[in-house]
């Protein structure tokens, strides 16, 4: 009875681990980001090139800040759903735009609306690499102090929107208000 | 989730810059549909060997050397490759923050410091041995081990189970009447 039972424990184990493991997304990279100060930077604004934007601007304030490029497919898959959650007014949403060009995410803009407070032009990169982000889009939660608390990969859905972020507003907020 | 929006933007300009086939060179119709179709299923590959490797900037110990490091390096876009063979937007913008940082004199230690802050240990092809990587870098020892113990201790108690018994008197006598008959043909 042991030699069969065995083998097909083992079996078992197996499968369960490649069940786990086909759950998976390969592509989402945990962020050694996470509870770290998020990276300073000066950008110029998309709108108004003349101005710009930095993280330091947002301390005291829990934000979002989500890395979009006018190229990115799956950027327009979520941008409804930011459009909603910019106007439900929860959170401000910033915008990181991601080598593009600043006609193309302008037209981008016009045409689907624009979600953002403000947008920072990342032209060459440089502050993407600084946030790890490998692709986009990306989302980031900053609290009052600065401090990256949540990242997501991939386009934002409802799930991720309801369970992820808003829960962490919301207690970002709490703690704000007796601080 | 699957996304795809790596490389579209080259994707679509390569698509734009197909050549237009002059009306001269149309085929008969029978034979546009499959050629469309192995047209289609090779495009990925026409992607990839489009791109030229890029040419060699600057002076050649310091490329060596970023070649030799980011060979180390994980490509996040495409997991497989290393840093130095992706042709991705993301690792050629990551291989000019590498050449750039050892043009201002950091070591590869400071190097690859940088990168993990940013995007983890996910990045080093040999990731270093910490707690979180124990398993990783002792796990198939620990499997060896554990095989070999298995091993040893199946063939030690199959050399038990087969210690010589001497034959009973009953034994010995229908052995010799098998013996005598000759044949050896005859089963018992």
């Amino acid at each position: 009875m042991l030699r069969y039972l065995v083998p097909l424990g083992l079996f078992i184990v197996l499968v369960v681990f490649l069940a786990i493991g086909l759950g998976r997304d390969p592509r989402e990279v945990p962020s050694p980001l996470i509870n770290k100060a998020a990276p300073t930077f000066r950008l110029p604004q998309l709108n108004d090139p003349s101005k710009t934007f930095s993280a330091e601007d947002m301390r005291g304030k829990v934000w979002v800040l989500n890395v979009w490029a006018s190229w990115c497919v799956s950027c327009r898959d979520e941008h409804p759903l930011l459009l909603e959650y910019a106007k439900a007014g929860a959170v401000p949403i910033y915008g990181l735009n991601w080598k593009d060009k600043r006609e193309d995410a302008l037209a981008w803009l016009n045409d689907l609306g624009d979600p953002y407070v403000v947008n920072a032009v990342d032209l060459d990169g440089r502050v993407a690499i600084d946030y790890g982000v490998y692709g986009a889009p990306e989302t980031y939660l900053i609290d009052q102090s600065g401090v990256i608390r949540h990242k997501h990969v991939g386009p934002v859905t409802r799930n991720v929107w309801k369970d992820k972020f808003m829960p962490l507003v919301q207690q970002l907020n709490r703690e704000g208000a007796s601080r | 989730m699957i996304r795809l929006c790596w490389d579209r933007g080259r994707l679509a300009r390569l698509v734009r810059q197909r050549p237009r086939r002059t009306k001269r060179a149309r085929r008969p119709r029978s034979q546009v549909l499959p050629l469309l179709l192995l047209l289609w299923l090779s495009a990925p590959f026409a992607v990839a060997q489009v791109r030229r490797p890029e040419p060699v900037k600057g002076d050649a110990a310091l490329e060596e050397r970023l070649n030799k490091l980011s060979q180390e390096l994980r490509c996040l876009v495409c997991q497989n490759e290393t840093l130095a063979e992706s042709r991705a937007d993301l690792a050629e913008d990551l291989r000019d923050e590498i050449r750039q940082q050892m043009k201002a004199g950091k070591s590869d230690q400071e190097i690859i410091a940088f990168l993990t802050e940013r995007y983890g240990q996910f990045i080093l092809y040999r990731p270093q041995v910490t707690p979180t990587t124990y398993l990783l870098w002792f796990g198939p020892f620990v499997l060896l081990l554990a095989g070999l113990a298995l091993l040893f201790y199946y063939i030690k108690q199959r050399r038990d189970q087969i210690a010589e018994q001497p034959l009973s008197s009953e034994e010995r006598r229908r052995a010799e009447e098998l013996l005598r008959s000759g044949s050896g043909k005859e089963t018992a």
